[in-house]
């Protein structure tokens, strides 16, 4: 990828706040148009690194280039050229839907000329035409999400930063929300979401896992479940399953067993070759299996994977 | 009522107020800072007072009257000028308080035995200084008139004959009138109201701020086991406070004390349980540690520093003022805290302090008691 | 398993208004003995205050609320002893260590000296905190305060656990800790209820009852509900999902298609039999695409179905 084809770059960032090293040398580059996930646990360095990101926190070392301006030099421009949501501080919610654009158009000085065109465009896109008038605060949380959307984007910057943009709204809002992003995204918005849920993650291009301020994995969702997970995953149904987990945890061919719902979830090398296995170990010991099958990892299952190895009894970093 | 739960609410408090250096600073160290401040900074005994002189006559006279101003332990006469214009630029720089012009007329009125008037410039910005300057320079200047009318008498081969009658003041409880001993027994009303009430303020806020008083009341634990374990450890640091403070009032300051001890501590706790109570009642009312703390030196703190006669007579307050002082708490505790130290007034006869006191004590803490619910919403 | 289920907790007709919104709406469940039982539906959907009812904290307008055979509508206090109650904010005290705040809650509960040191380095132990006990709250990771809250809640052995999406913003290690303790208490017969906005994590719970709006919309075991949807869902990975998108819109039989990052889920009658049309399909349009298969629905796919695409509900 040619250089002017990424609106993110990131090279060896790094930042260190005393010892504690919260970025350790992170790099990656986001395309134009791309819906580009961060995503990691709390205290992992997400936001640290979009603090750096929108020209916020100086990096230690290292530099990042976003929308063509590099965060330690243009800081200001940088700002200019992004948007930025986050769910729970964007808008103010005694303002009313329309008093909330217009501070937002005054924030990110859109000219006057075309003010009038973009506040019309912004309660279009939130579908909040008619409503203008209402106060934030009464608007239900879907509403409230794609209203924060239209006002972090007014100014039309190539590149919008949202963060954890649909935690807690119901599934619809949410997948409405993120057609909006995808919309936008078309249109060559380059779109930039930390998270740290998994389901926000799936609706994602790509995506980094971030783990103790470090990149873990990177690649779409799809990828990461099929390639970054290491081994597959079994789900057994048995009975009694507190002792299946004890029995399991020293059979051979097994890596890790933990109870799921009214089922076991195995990670072990080889899925076709350890059904048999695993059913013979487990009746040889006293316990009746039910279905015993191959399921496809969730992103979580990939994480876990990626990171316990790493993490087994040590804490994890704030 | 568990001892058990009520001890582990103590102890938690305990660990708080420990764990937090601001909180340690306000519980041990502002008492201390506090009698201290009043003790020397609040003065309001006036000596040395510097005064600009503008004499127009330069007689033996003036001298004479100008010598007694000097002579008073109250004046301080810096500089002799010259003219008018820099007389009012000492006061208006502030460097003097009082300007005294002495007529070109002087000694030549005095003389011909015709009134004669010195003229007085005072600063007024702070009235009551003012008003404690021109006392002084009128007696001054009385000094000075009869001291003339007796030598003209004399002179005149009058008898000298004492004066028929003469008042003599006797100052008692505080004979030095030094101001000291007035007002740094009253700092210990201010110290149990900040100890008592906004630190207590901010107890039950707090919890609510963050979040951990949904998981408190989800336990077995009663309203009254958490009042109580909350309060008890700033009961204990109020009473320490209380006698830190009393011993430097005491040994540092000289303040006469000629009450009994245990009245004192006594008291002191009946104080407190009303500062406790209502620091408490305003946290359970307020759920934020801002406006708990707002509403508590509002309350309590204010009250104490300016309604309870601690640095101003009530009696000499507006007379709305004076009405509302008697539901200040604090008031029937500094009136109690001046009985102890300078009277020594027994015990049995504090009663018209005592009473309402107590009473006090009895109403905010069944309030405090009654308003804390282990209910949201 | 198999003999008639005893309920630790009866839900009946409970509801509860603020100001004219109807947080929880006649809401009626029963939580069996020995369950973890998922209270899931979006933010503003009535959990928390179900669970607040629950704990005894709050008072119900209408409705009873029988929890380990206490009514805790009309005698909370009683039924606090039997219950414990996690709310979703951290409910430690951030400048006492570990150690403290489990003594506090054990205090507070009365558990004696020994016991409390047993069942804290048991839980210690199965939070993965052993070497934490010294260490202030406030010092600890996300992950570790809530496993932390776990441990207090935990620390008199309660029968009933009411836990308030206890693993929102954990990492997923932590996260794997905290449900590994939960199934080891449902071994011990202890009954869990735990809410959560993530349909994923609902998945873990062996039933679960879905809210919208203060009413319950569903109640059975995750299994059942899917089979309910009656539908399948293909996923096709693509790295043109909005051309993919633009292809199948019109296609008869499929009932939504919803746009993930590297590709389409699409809802349908008969799915496995319909891949080779829809590969076909593709082809002809020369769309770019890797695989289609059949995916197990989500409870998410279920929600939407059943609430229908219909104008953004009202949180």
């Amino acid at each position: 990828m040619p250089e002017d084809n990424n609106s993110v770059v990131i090279e060896n960032l790094v930042k260190r706040f005393g010892d504690f090293v919260a970025v350790d040398r992170i790099s990656l580059a986001v395309r134009k148009g791309e819906v580009f996930g961060f995503l990691g646990p709390n205290g992992a360095g997400k936001s640290t690194t979009i603090r750096m990101l929108c020209g916020l926190l100086k990096p230690t070392s290292g530099r990042a280039r976003v929308a063509g301006y590099d965060v330690a030099r243009d800081p200001e421009l940088v700002r200019q050229n992004i948007g930025y949501m986050s769910q729970k501080f964007s808008l103010y919610n005694d303002l009313t839907v329309v008093e909330n654009i217009r501070l937002f158009a005054g924030l990110y000085s859109v000219p006057a000329n075309v003010l009038k065109e973009r506040i019309e465009w912004a309660l279009e896109m939130s579908s909040l035409k008619g409503r203008e008038h209402l106060i934030t605060a009464t608007l239900p949380g879907g509403w409230k999400q794609r209203l924060a959307l239209g006002c972090a984007v007014l100014h039309q910057p190539p590149v919008i930063f949202l963060d954890e943009p649909t935690s807690g709204v119901d599934p619809i809002s949410r997948r409405q929300f993120w057609d909006l992003i995808h919309h936008m995204a078309e249109e060559d918005v380059t779109v930039f979401v930390t998270t740290h849920y998994m389901e926000e993650a799936e609706y994602c291009n790509r995506l980094a896992m971030i783990s103790r301020g470090a990149v873990a994995a990177l690649g779409a969702p799809s990828e990461l479940k099929q390639k970054s997970m290491k081994g597959e995953l079994l789900l057994v149904e048995c009975e009694p399953l507190g002792q299946a987990v004890e029995i399991l945890q020293s059979a051979p061919d097994v890596i890790d067993a933990g109870v799921f719902g009214r089922a076991l979830h195995l990670v072990v090398r080889d899925a076709t070759a350890a059904i048999p296995q695993v059913k013979k170990y487990l009746s040889d010991h006293g316990v009746t299996v039910g279905l015993i099958e191959k399921i496809h990892p969730s992103l979580e299952d990939v994480f876990v994977s990626l990171t316990s190895a790493a993490d087994t009894g040590k804490e994890w970093k704030a | 009522m568990s001892f058990t739960r009520f001890l582990a609410v103590a102890r938690k408090e305990v660990v708080h107020i420990f764990r937090d250096s601001r909180g340690l600073i306000i519980v041990l160290i502002m008492p201390v800072v506090l009698v201290l401040l009043f003790g020397y900074g609040v003065n309001l005994d006036f000596k040395g007072l510097p005064v600009y002189v503008y004499d127009r006559d330069g007689s033996q006279q003036s001298q004479d009257l100008l010598k007694r101003f000097q002579a008073s332990e109250y004046f301080d006469v810096v500089r002799v000028v010259n003219d008018y214009p820099a007389l009012t630029r000492s006061l208006d720089d502030g460097h003097a308080k009082m300007g005294i012009v002495i007529p070109w007329d002087f000694s030549q009125r005095l003389g011909d035995r015709r009134p004669v008037q010195i003229q007085a410039l005072v600063d007024g910005t702070d009235d009551n200084t003012a008003n404690v300057l021109i006392g002084y320079a009128q007696a001054v200047v009385q000094g000075y008139s009869s001291d003339v009318q007796l030598e003209w008498l004399r002179n005149r081969g009058q008898l000298l004959r004492p004066a028929l009658l003469s008042v003599e003041t006797r100052t008692w409880y505080n004979e030095d009138l030094e101001s000291s001993a007035f007002i740094v027994p009253g700092v210990l009303a201010l110290v149990m109201s900040v100890i008592g009430a906004f630190l207590t303020s901010l107890t039950i806020a707090r919890e609510w701020e963050r979040g951990t008083m949904e998981q408190l009341i989800s336990t077995p634990v009663t309203p009254l086991e958490i009042m109580l374990g909350k309060l008890a450890p700033y009961f204990a640091i109020g009473m320490f406070d209380v006698i830190v403070c009393a011993l430097i009032a005491i040994y540092w300051f000289q303040v006469p004390f000629r009450g009994s001890f245990p009245t004192l501590l006594f008291t002191s706790a009946m104080f407190l349980v009303v500062v406790l109570s209502l620091g408490f009642y305003v946290s359970v009312i307020a759920k934020s540690q801002l406006t708990a703390s707002q509403i508590s030196l509002i309350i309590t703190f204010l009250p104490a520093f300016l309604l309870s006669g601690f640095l101003f007579p009530i009696e000499q307050m507006p007379v709305v003022l004076q009405w509302i002082t008697p539901l200040v708490p604090a008031r029937y505790y500094v009136s109690i805290l001046k009985k102890i130290f300078l009277k020594g007034t027994p015990t049995a006869l504090l009663y018209p302090d005592l009473v309402p006191l107590a009473l006090f004590a009895l109403v905010v803490a069944l309030l405090a008691t009654a308003s804390f619910h282990k209910r949201l919403g | 398993m198999q003999e008639k289920p005893q309920s630790a907790i009866i839900v009946e007709g409970l509801t509860k208004s603020f100001a004219n919104v109807r947080a929880v709406d006649r809401l009626s469940f029963e939580v069996h003995t020995g369950e973890i039982f998922g209270l899931v539906g979006p933010d503003g959907a009535g959990k928390t205050t179900t669970l607040r009812m629950l704990a005894g904290i709050m008072p119900a307008d209408e409705g009873t609320a029988r929890v380990a055979d206490v009514d805790v509508v009309h005698d909370p206090e009683n039924a606090k002893r039997q219950l414990s109650y996690m709310p979703q904010r951290f409910g430690l005290y951030e400048d006492l260590t570990v150690n403290e705040n489990i003594r506090f809650y054990a205090d507070l509960f009365g558990v004696s000296r020994t016991e409390r040191e047993d069942r804290s380095a048991l839980l210690l132990q199965a939070a993965g905190m052993r070497e934490f006990r010294l260490r202030l709250a406030g010092k600890l990771s996300g992950g570790m305060k809530q496993k932390l809250s776990l441990v207090c809640a935990l620390i008199h052995r309660p029968k009933i656990i009411l836990l308030d999406e206890p693993t929102t913003g954990v990492d997923p290690i932590s996260r794997r800790d905290f449900w590994r303790i939960l199934y080891e208490l449902v071994s011990q017969g202890v009954t869990i209820l735990a809410s959560t906005a993530y349909l994923d994590e609902a998945e873990r719970c062996h039933r679960v009852a879905l809210l919208h709006q203060g009413r319950l919309f569903f109640c059975d075991t995750p299994k059942n509900l899917k089979a309910r949807l009656g539908k399948s869902v293909l996923s096709i990975t693509s790295s043109e999902p909005r051309r993919l998108r633009a292809e199948l819109e019109n296609v008869v039989g499929i009932s939504s298609l919803v746009l993930t990052g590297d590709g389409l889920h699409v809802v349908v009658e008969n799915g496995v039999s319909r891949i080779p049309e829809f590969e076909a399909r593709l082809k002809g349009a020369s769309i770019p695409f890797d695989t289609i298969q059949q995916v197990t629905p989500t409870i998410e796919d279920l929600f939407v179905h059943a609430v229908g695409s219909g104008a953004p509900s009202h949180a």
